[in-house]
């Protein structure tokens, strides 16, 4: 197995004054190119700020995140992040927000025009060209998560991380983007660290789940693979034993053995 | 199972059919005069009670300064008066004998360098003050104390310092109208999302790029909300410092109007300083408008 991407014994440890508590603890996980991996937890053991850290928006506090065997320990467009609540730039339109990010990344290797058609050609990967010159008060939630997801492509990121990307959407808008995600996957072979907490979600798109244990000091408890062939389709999956199988596992592993006490 | 289905079927058809003509027909011809009967309408809806009250208040005023003995002129008077200075507002006769125009151009002129330059330096200060902790620490203090001293009471230190009469009006302005800019813009900037902020730093702008692009859109409301508190509270200052400096200036022109006991004068300065005023916020307020008009929160 070939590591692209390898969190290397992360330690987070958050200090406020006196108290310090122990977020994560020795993090270890190796990730293959083209691989899509799913983080899935109980909401606070850690897992947004174990994407923040690969992110390089965090510090680790022990351990590092390793790309391509360099250590990276502050932000860049190589790990370009969806966001949870899209955070599109509400005084840009949509093309202007994609933009932002293209302008910055290939102001050397790309002329102007290059930049535009590239621009044009993300949106168009995300059935969102059409709403080219919308800004994001104007457009769906749905629409606004596609925009966050092309704007992160267009960096042409090494490695993609999803911060809970659907999570702030409708069931069926939410099924909609699953799709469309698992598509650009296939068709752009992307390394994908997708942070969740939707045991289908992890199954439908995953080739690994990485299940943590609940904070704090939250540990990797189990990694899970998905032997499902690709493409996958959501309806003939309902019924496939592998599917059912992996599903089981991970609701076992999050709801019996690491069930979420409240104020634990 | 079926009748739900035929149902929606025959309602979506029908009107559907008889609509269809209608839309074609609207866009092209009675629109024009029923859009213009409507904003007819609307106008009338807003100017008209203003009017109205108006005209009440100037009958009032009328009623009760027309009797003799009264120490405040009518309004029919006050029109009397004041009549070649409202129909001549451009006249020159040299020294501080000028027309309204010149004397409300003056003041304006004060309070755009004024202003501008508090502008300028509210928010620059203001985003020091918003971004860095230390700045913030070391400053904001200050600025409570210094924000609560009255336009005038800078006036003697300035003449002192400046010793001329032009750059301590404008000095004034500037310290006037600082404050509520420094003030909302560090607010605007200490708000700005984590999410924008963590956006700027996956794209490696640099810090002239956020400053741009992120901080400075991100802020404009509240930003804008203290330059319209700066332009009414420097217009404000303007009148008052400009009676202690003298010269040509609407503030001037006031106190001019009350040694030579021309209370005529007075009362259309007056109605000029607080249509100017109104003029001014306006047009801050939609300068504000025009460039924050994509940034509601979404």
């Amino acid at each position: 197995m070939t590591a692209y991407l390898k969190l290397d014994h992360i330690d987070k440890i958050f200090t406020r004054g006196a108290a310090t508590t122990e977020v994560l603890k020795d993090i270890n996980l190796t990730i293959e190119k083209g691989q899509y991996v799913s983080i899935i937890g109980h909401s606070g053991c850690g897992k947004s700020t174990l994407l923040n850290i690969i992110a390089g928006l965090t510090g680790a506090t022990t351990g590092g995140v390793l790309l391509e065997n360099r250590e990276v320990n502050s932000p860049g467009p190589d790990r370009a992040v969806v966001f949870q609540n899209h955070s599109l730039l509400p005084w840009l339109t949509v093309y202007e927000n994609v933009k932002l990010g293209v302008d910055k990344v290939f102001s050397k290797t790309k002329t102007r025009a290059e930049r535009d058609a590239w621009v044009m050609h993300n949106l168009n990967l995300v059935q969102m060209a059409h709403a080219r010159d919308k800004r994001p008060n104007e457009i769906s939630g749905g629409m606004k998560q596609r925009v966050g997801i092309a704007r992160a492509l267009a960096m042409e990121p090494k490695v993609l991380l999803l911060d809970e990307p659907f999570g702030a959407l409708d069931a069926l808008t939410r099924a909609h983007l699953q799709d469309s995600v698992m598509a650009l996957h296939q068709k752009l072979g992307n390394t994908i660290l997708m942070i969740t907490h939707d045991v289908d979600e992890a199954v439908l798109l995953s080739d690994r789940i990485v299940m943590m244990t609940n904070g704090p000091s939250a540990r990797i408890g189990e990694v899970l693979e998905v032997p499902l062939a690709r493409p996958r389709k959501r309806l003939e999956l309902a019924t496939n034993t592998t599917y059912l199988k992996c599903r089981q596992r991970v609701l076992e592993f999050l709801y019996e053995r690491h069930r979420f006490v409240e104020a634990a | 199972m079926n009748m739900p289905a035929t149902k929606i079927e025959v309602e979506t058809a029908t009107p559907a059919a008889s609509a269809a003509p209608v839309v074609a027909m609207t866009p092209k011809r009675p629109p024009r005069s029923e859009a213009y009967a409507r904003m007819a309408r609307e106008t009338a809806v807003r100017v008209i009670p203003p009017l109205v009250v108006i005209a009440l208040l100037t009958l009032v005023w009328e009623l009760v300064c027309r009797r003799a003995g009264s120490a405040l002129p009518p309004p029919s008077k006050v029109f009397k008066d004041t009549k070649e200075l409202i129909l001549d507002p451009f006249f020159d006769h040299g020294g501080i004998d000028k027309g309204l125009f010149w004397h409300l151009s003056a003041s304006l002129q004060r309070v755009a360098l004024g202003y501008s330059l508090s502008a300028i330096a509210g928010i620059a200060l203001g985003v020091l003050v918003g971004q860095s902790v230390w700045a913030m620490r070391g400053l904001d203090p200050l600025f409570q104390v210094l924000r609560t001293i009255p336009p005038l009471a800078w006036l003697p230190l300035s003449l002192a310092a400046f010793r001329d009469g032009q750059p301590s009006a404008i000095f004034v302005i500037f310290i006037t109208s600082i404050w509520p800019i420094i003030i909302n813009t560090a607010v605007g900037i200490r708000n700005i999302p984590q999410d924008y902020r963590n956006v700027a730093a996956v794209v490696q702008l640099n810090p002239l790029e956020f400053f741009s692009k992120i901080m400075i859109p991100a802020a404009a409301p509240y930003i804008f909300t203290g330059l319209r508190i700066g332009i009414g509270l420097s217009w404000l200052a303007i009148v008052a410092a400009e009676m202690l400096i003298g010269g040509v200036g609407i503030g001037f022109f006031i106190w001019d109007a009350w040694n030579s006991s021309h209370i005529s004068e007075i009362i259309l300065a007056l109605f000029y300083v607080g249509i100017v005023g109104f003029v001014l916020d306006r047009l801050i307020a939609g300068l504000g408008k025009f460039v924050t008009r994509g940034t509601a929160t979404s």
